[in-house]
Formats: C-alpha cells, sequence, structure tokens
C-alpha cells in the first residue's frame, strides 16, 4: 500500500507548500504577484493570520463606493489594491488566507477561465469541510449554510492562475464597518447587512484543523513539498514591478472629498 | 424550418461569420486568432485587436477593461492588458508586436462591449506593427474553431 502511495504521489504534479504566520498582506500579495508572474512551479501559501488590520480591494474597486473614507482616514487603516479581481475585504490578525498558484498544465482538468477554476475550488473546499459543515460555494462565496466565510479572488494569465481565500477566522465588528454596502452584491445576500451576513469559522473547527485539513485536500491533487519562506527563489521585491499597491493619502482624502460634491 | 436555416446560413454569409449548431462560439472570417483567444483584423501595417467571442463567453460578464498607453510596445504573446470578469482578472495578451496607436476609450464606461459584440465595437487596441511575418505564427478562421472545439471537449 505505501508503495502503491508512493507510486500514485510520483504521477501528481508537485506543489510546493509555504506556511506563514502574520505575515503583513502587502508582503503576502507581492509575493504572489512575483510567485504568479516569475515562478514556473506550483505553490500553496497559507498565511496564518495578518499583522494589523487592513482594506484590500480589488484591481478595480471604487474607493468612494466600497469603503467609509472618513473612519478609515481617523483610524489610520491603511488600503490595499490588488492585483485580483473581486470585492473588497477587511483583513486582520483573525483572517486565514489560502492561496494555489497553478501551472493551468498541473490542473488539466480545469480550462484557465474564472468559473471552471472556482468550480475546482469548491469541490476541493468540499472535501476540507466534509462532515463539519453546511459548505457551499454559492455566487463565488464560499458559505456554510446561506453565510459567508471566505471571499475569493483569481487573476489569470497565459499558463498560469492564482485563486487566493481570506477565511473569516473570526472578525472585529469594528473593522467591518468601515465596509459599505456593495452596490453588486450576491442574490443570496438578500438586503442583509454585513453582520447578517458573514458567519465566523471559528464556530466549526480550529484554526489548526482547518490548515491541516486544506492540506490534506491539496494533496490529493498534488505532491505537497513543505519548503520555508526564506528558500523562496524568485526575483527580490526590489527587482519587480508590481501591480498591487498601497494607496496613497491624497488618493484617499480625494475619495473623501468625491462623495462630499 | 429548411428556409429559416438558409436564411441564417445566408446571413451567416453576408455578415461574414460562421455559426456552429451546437452554439459554439462565433468565429468571423478575414481574422487571424491567436491561442490565448485574441483576434486580430490587419489592414496594411495597422491592426486592430480583441478577445474572441469563445473567450468572452468563458470569462464572463465583463466589468473592468485595463488599457495599456497609446505609444505602449506589444509584443506577440505578451500581455498588455487585463479584463475583470466572476472576481478574475484576466490577461489580454497581444497576437502582435508594434505599437499601440489607439484605445478603445468606450470600454471605461462600457466594459460590457467586449461581450455583447467582441469583434466590432468591444475591440480593444489598434497596433502598428512591426512585423507581419509573425502573422504566420496565429491561426486561421478554420483552424481556430476546431482549436476552441478541443479545449471544450478536453474539459
Amino acid at each position: 500500500m505505501a508503495v502503491m502511495g508512493k507510486a500514485r504521489e510520483a504521477g501528481l504534479p508537485l506543489m510546493k507548500l509555504v506556511k506563514l504566520r502574520g505575515m503583513p498582506i502587502l508582503q503576502q500579495l507581492h509575493l504572489e504577484e512575483r510567485l504568479l508572474r516569475t515562478s514556473s512551479d506550483n505553490w500553496c501559501l497559507i498565511n496564518d493570520g495578518t499583522s494589523s488590520p487592513t482594506i484590500v480591494m480589488g484591481l478595480s474597486g471604487k474607493l468612494s463606493e466600497l469603503v467609509e473614507v472618513k473612519p478609515v482616514l481617523q483610524d489610520h487603516i491603511p488600503i490595499i489594491r490588488r492585483f485580483t479581481g473581486g470585492g473588497t475585504v477587511v483583513v486582520d490578525q483573525n483572517t486565514i488566507f489560502v492561496t494555489m498558484i497553478c501551472n493551468k498544465d498541473a490542473v488539466s482538468n480545469v480550462q484557465p477561465f474564472p468559473r471552471s477554476i472556482m468550480s475546482w475550488s469548491g469541490l476541493l473546499y468540499n472535501d476540507v469541510f466534509e462532515g463539519l459543515a453546511d459548505f457551499h460555494l454559492r455566487e463565488n462565496d464560499y458559505v456554510f449554510g446561506d453565510r459567508k466565510f471566505g471571499g475569493n479572488a483569481q487573476s489569470i494569465t497565459k499558463n498560469r492562475w492564482i485563486h487566493h481565500t481570506s477565511f473569516l477566522w473570526d472578525y472585529d465588528v469594528k473593522n467591518m464597518s468601515y465596509l459599505k454596502l456593495p452596490a453588486k452584491a450576491p442574490q443570496y445576500r438578500l438586503t442583509r447587512s454585513h453582520l447578517d451576513f458573514v458567519c465566523r469559522m471559528k464556530e466549526y473547527l480550529t484554526r489548526s484543523e482547518f490548515i491541516e485539513r486544506t492540506i490534506k485536500a491539496i494533496g490529493g491533487q498534488f505532491s505537497v513539498k513543505s519548503i520555508s519562506s526564506e528558500s523562496i527563489d524568485v526575483p527580490s521585491v526590489s527587482e519587480y514591478v508590481h501591480t498591487t499597491r498601497l494607496l496613497t493619502n491624497q488618493e484617499i482624502q480625494e475619495a473623501c472629498c468625491t462623495i462630499q460634491t | 424550418m429548411a428556409c429559416r436555416q438558409l436564411w441564417a446560413s445566408r446571413a451567416a454569409s453576408y455578415l461574414r461569420i460562421s455559426v456552429f449548431h451546437r452554439g459554439f462560439s462565433n468565429v468571423v472570417k478575414d481574422l487571424k486568432y491567436a491561442d490565448s483567444h485574441e483576434w486580430v483584423k490587419v489592414d496594411g501595417n495597422s491592426a486592430t485587436v480583441g478577445i474572441t467571442d469563445h473567450a468572452q463567453d468563458h470569462l464572463g460578464d465583463v466589468v473592468y477593461v485595463e488599457l495599456p498607453e497609446v505609444g505602449a510596445a506589444v509584443t506577440q504573446g505578451a500581455s498588455f492588458g487585463a479584463v475583470e470578469s466572476v472576481k478574475a482578472t484576466s490577461d489580454i495578451n497581444s497576437p502582435v508586436s508594434g505599437k499601440v496607436v489607439e484605445v478603445n476609450e468606450e470600454l471605461h464606461s462600457s466594459p460590457a462591449l467586449v461581450n455583447s459584440s467582441p469583434y466590432e465595437n468591444g475591440w480593444i487596441i489598434k497596433v502598428e506593427m512591426s512585423d507581419n511575418g509573425e502573422l504566420n505564427n496565429l491561426m486561421d478562421p478554420e483552424k481556430y474553431s476546431k482549436f476552441c472545439e478541443e479545449e471544450d471537449s478536453k474539459h
């Protein structure tokens, strides 16, 4: 059985696993962008909590429509525009991030288009939560029942793609209040306020259990090899021009003025 | 039914559109196609570029198009911009090398043109080509249609 297991594993594409804890989200996103664009390996990054509350918008997000700008300015909350699509989240030490970066040929039964990749991820997380919770992929969100606990986004290049998720292990109600109700919300949200729409993962399983189950599920499709963050071999931050960036105070203030006029 | 099919076939021929019975993506004659699902219409040294019906159908509703600057260099096979749909940003790769001479500003306010009119009003950039010979690396409509069928049947 062990021999068969090894043989089977030999047929699976390699995925390098990097486990992080408390990495600042800007640093994580910069690393992800470099891995997507300059590496030819498959990667799974798991960041167990980020260092401090930060708002992260998708590539095309309009600040004045998505964020309560005045309290954000008052409380000095950083805002990042990331390189992937999707909506706006507020992340902190109680957010768990799971990112998968794949060569399209490594997951050959999945077409490199958003809905195919999203479906594939839904099946993967189905395995993660099996027997624990009423998990679904619902209109591109991960839900327990009809409450969202994970938000997804992707970026797709010619031969590779990234699918990353921010999981609400727990959340601070105050942080949620920095986000506006988006104009474009999923249908299943109905008219629910943010707090009635989301739920906390900690009510279902421990942090370590979630991470272990995720790694096990990935191991069903990839040969997973753990590596340290220090041994990641891609161009350094200074050598690469990132799309992901921190918004300046001026940009945030201008958004404030846009609302007032 | 026969009359309707004959009419459809004649209309398709007039519009230079190939329509497949199984509702496959439309492919326009007289264009060249890249395997990353962009099309190019060549007129002398000038090229108009967009994404194909296959691409827009698989991408879903486009909500944003990131356009290059006029004057930017583009290289065959390399990314020059992106579209956003269904929480994903997807690279748009240039089928030709050269210099961007015009971008479709309409896409700022109406990104959905890429879905509704991928070969006409949803064009993305115009390029002054640097090497017409590169067109030999692209697919003709029949080859591209077959390519799309094979891709869809594999998944």
